[in-house]
């Protein structure tokens, strides 16, 4: 039988030219996209007027590295397809040594990270001036400790804590960082109001935030899916708001300032005859006080990580992930959801609460500002690229997103290449954004996109990743 | 009386702006299922490009009647606005499709991040103010209240608006492709729907109809900043989630409410907490009705 269409690819249908094809059309697309928004700028002028500047050059870059980009796309599609058929067949392998230890490695690494960090400085600073002192390194490495360590474990520790509601229960939750904030203000409320130290407080805001999650838990239960997801969104707007707005006791947008310092065994970390650097015989320095906070917080986290291990094996555990593959199925089984369901949140905002009054004493500060729908958006993001239940996943999707945008902060070197008025800090949250869609398109299973099966009757297995969709565990 | 009238108009007007916005949300979200929350900044960005075509005319021409001008701001940011929405679903949401049900929502956020701080770079980050276009109003005979011309405008191209859509939902092949695929999308491709083609026109028509929220947003307020995507779009999204989400009307029985509710409670409490006041009433409504005002109460497969 003759077929009805030809199907035989026609001279015509030359890649060059459907390459070439595709480029103009992609190339006019970008030029509907980007005249106005691109090709026009607004600026204020002296009364306060918009004007216009045309800017077609940059236009016309935007629009040819579209039709270019798309070009080369098509037309290397036939021999990247070639490539993949060639490619050797993945084989199912045990994983490799590396991989199996690598929880292990990267522990042994982060309880060293600060002190091979001024090692390392000494090291270079020894190496380019001949001078060893390891004073030096002691204070280069403040930058590290803080802002990549101390930054990245908080949000290791707060995406390790929505895990447990996201990756665990299930239960989609977009104002996570409500908890973070009622962590963040009880502390510094009580130790500025009634000076309770940090130790004690440690604890409390951890329960304040496990409370909230109870009261928010309990009108949300009945709720499925995407409802509760935008009543969480709407608890943690609410939570935001009246931070802003009860200025009697939070300051509103001002905020708190002055919060105390922890301690370490009522040692205090200040210069003087009785703080932390004079005990121990050291020169006085602010480096001890970030050092100790990288451990604090290291500690958190591990502890967030233990409980979440450590749960997953018992009862409620177990409740927590049949309860995320299959709600109904739950229930005939005689597993009460909604004690299940409070748990989850209650636990997930109790780590959210010592991750926020940590973050109160590591700041001495804390505003409304730091509380934005952003930031829960963020830790959620962690969670699904780290690929859901996968604590190692997550760290790596914390550290990855978290250390990136911070070494954002150091493209200072650009400015010699686009000029003066060039400023990186601009691009850090686009280029933020757009990684975001990057990976979750190139790994929607995420970083770890298998997981092991929490309970298995005859030997351990690894379930692909293609099977790890919501009810089909 | 005349007090609570006067803002009963006030809240209709915002609210007309909420339910324009809140039907593109509910709209995607009964087709696939997923949160669009870049669709707050395709708002702004729709209010950017009307904004931008203000200023064109102005430069370049000059002395555009009002109702051509706001017609053209409008026709512009719709064409264009539609065509980002288009781009975005092809290259964030479409390889994304069939993926677990937390993908799509996180290239979202990814993609609500880089586009306000792409308007950002592009266009500054001050706040963007223009003169305004309709000036006056009328008082009613006998009474305080007046109706400024603005007010008249929004509501006007709101109720045209959405008897256009409702014709173009229920009356058109397309319409009852979109239909369809929100039963069933295998079915429907079975019977000869272009799914996907489908589910783009559906993000073009959502983009549009926020376009023409944002050129009246700008219209009535007079100013636009990068950021003014987030709180319009959170309060649309709890407009469509509390009329029940997936229900045209629906969403903009839920947009009237929540703008109703933030006018009415500024007036008569307090304006700091209208947000509080929306977010509480959704979280109170949902509690009672858990699948909003006109949403269809979900059936359990067991």
């Amino acid at each position: 039988m003759k077929p009805i269409v030809d199907i035989e690819p026609k001279e015509s249908d030359s890649v060059f030219a459907k390459a070439l094809k595709e480029g103009l059309i992609a190339g006019a697309l970008a030029l509907g996209l980007f005249c106005l928004i691109v090709g026009f700028r607004t600026d204020q002028n002296i009364r306060n007027e918009l004007i216009l500047t045309q800017r077609w050059g940059l236009l016309t870059i935007f629009v040819l590295v579209a039709a270019v980009a798309r070009f080369v796309i098509t037309y290397t599609a036939p021999w990247r397809e070639e490539r993949k058929k060639t490619k050797r067949v993945v084989e199912a392998k045990e994983p490799s040594a590396f991989r199996k230890s690598f929880p292990k490695i990267g522990l042994a690494l982060l309880f060293v990270y600060p002190f091979l960090v001024i090692t390392i400085l000494a090291l270079s600073q020894w190496y380019f001036t001949g001078q060893w002192s390891y004073q030096s390194g002691v204070q280069g490495s403040l930058k590290y400790v803080d802002n990549f360590g101390i930054q990245i474990l908080i949000y290791v520790m707060l995406a390790w804590g929505l895990n447990i509601v996201v990756g665990l229960a299930g239960l989609l939750d977009l104002g996570y960082v409500a908890f973070y904030a009622v962590g963040a203000y009880s502390y510094a409320l009580l130790s500025t109001h009634f000076g309770f130290s940090f130790w004690l407080l440690l604890p409390m805001a951890g329960i304040f935030a496990a409370t909230w999650g109870v009261i928010l838990g309990f009108p949300v239960l009945r709720l499925r899916g995407d409802y509760l997801a935008i009543v969480t969104l709407a608890f943690g707007e609410i939570i935001r708001l009246i931070l802003i707005n009860w200025t009697a006791v939070t300051k509103g947008t001002f905020g708190i300032s002055g919060i105390a310092k922890a301690t370490l065994f009522g040692i205090p970390f200040v210069p003087g005859p009785n703080g932390f650097a004079a005990l121990l015989g050291l020169p006085n320095s602010g480096v001890y006080y970030k050092i100790f906070l990288y451990y604090l917080i290291l500690l958190l986290a591990l502890l967030t990580a233990w409980v979440t291990i450590r749960l997953r094996r018992m009862p409620i555990g177990r409740a927590w992930e049949a309860l995320r593959e299959d709600e109904i199925a739950c229930r005939s089984l005689g597993i009460n959801t909604t004690t299940t369901k409070l748990t989850a949140f209650a636990t997930g905002a109790m780590f959210g609460g010592f991750a926020g009054s940590f973050f109160a004493a590591r700041q001495g500060f804390v505003s409304p500002e730091s509380f934005v729908f952003l930031e829960s958006a963020i830790i959620l993001a962690m969670v699904v690229l780290g690929g859901m239940g996968s604590l190692v996943g997550i760290a790596i999707a914390a550290a990855v997103m978290i250390g990136g945008t911070e070494l954002l902060r150091e493209l200072e070197f650009l400015k010699r290449v686009f000029g003066n008025d060039f400023t990186p800090e601009l691009y850090r949250m686009l280029l933020f954004g757009l990684a975001m869609i990057v990976v979750m398109v190139w790994k929607p299973r995420g970083f770890v996109g298998s997981r092991e099966p929490s309970a298995f009757l005859h030997k351990r297995k690894v379930v692909s990743g293609e099977f790890t969709k919501e009810g089909h565990g | 009386m005349e007090y609570f009238i006067q803002q009963s108009i006030n809240g209709l007007t915002l609210g007309s702006i909420y339910g324009l916005i809140a039907i593109g949300y509910t709209m995607v979200y009964g087709i696939i299922g997923m949160i669009n929350f870049a669709h707050g900044d395709v708002f702004m960005l729709g209010a950017f490009m009307a904004m931008i075509v203000f200023l064109a005319l102005a430069t370049f021409i000059g002395g555009v009647p009002v109702v051509l001008a706001l017609l053209l701001m409008m026709i512009v940011a719709m064409l264009l606005t539609g065509l980002w929405s288009w781009t975005i679903e092809r290259l964030a949401y479409r390889p994304l499709r069939g993926s677990f049900r937390l993908a799509p929502l996180i290239t979202a956020i990814g993609m609500s991040i880089a586009l306000s701080n792409f308007v950002q770079v592009t266009q500054g980050p001050r706040n963007k103010p223009i003169p305004p276009l309709v000036n006056g109003g009328i008082t009613i005979y006998g009474t305080s209240i007046t109706i400024a011309y603005k007010q008249m405008v929004i509501i006007i191209v709101t109720a045209i608006l959405l008897a256009a859509f409702w014709y173009l939902v229920n009356k058109t092949t397309l319409g009852r492709a979109q239909r369809s695929c929100e039963q069933d999308r295998k079915m429907a491709a079975l019977l000869g729907v272009d799914v996907d083609r489908t589910i783009s026109m559906t993000f073009v028509m959502g983009a549009m109809l926020a376009a023409v929220a944002g050129t009246l947003y700008l219209m009535f307020y007079g100013v636009i900043s990068f950021t003014d995507g987030f709180v319009p779009g959170v309060k649309a999204f709890t407009a469509a989630v509390l009329g029940g989400i997936g229900s045209l009307p629906g969403a903009v029985v839920g947009g009237l409410l929540i703008g109703l509710i933030e006018a009415l409670w500024s007036a008569y409490f307090s304006i700091d907490y209208k947000d509080v006041a929306a977010f509480s009433i959704l979280a109170i409504v949902l509690i009672f009705l858990p699948s909003g005002i006109l949403g269809r109460p979900e059936v359990e497969k067991v």
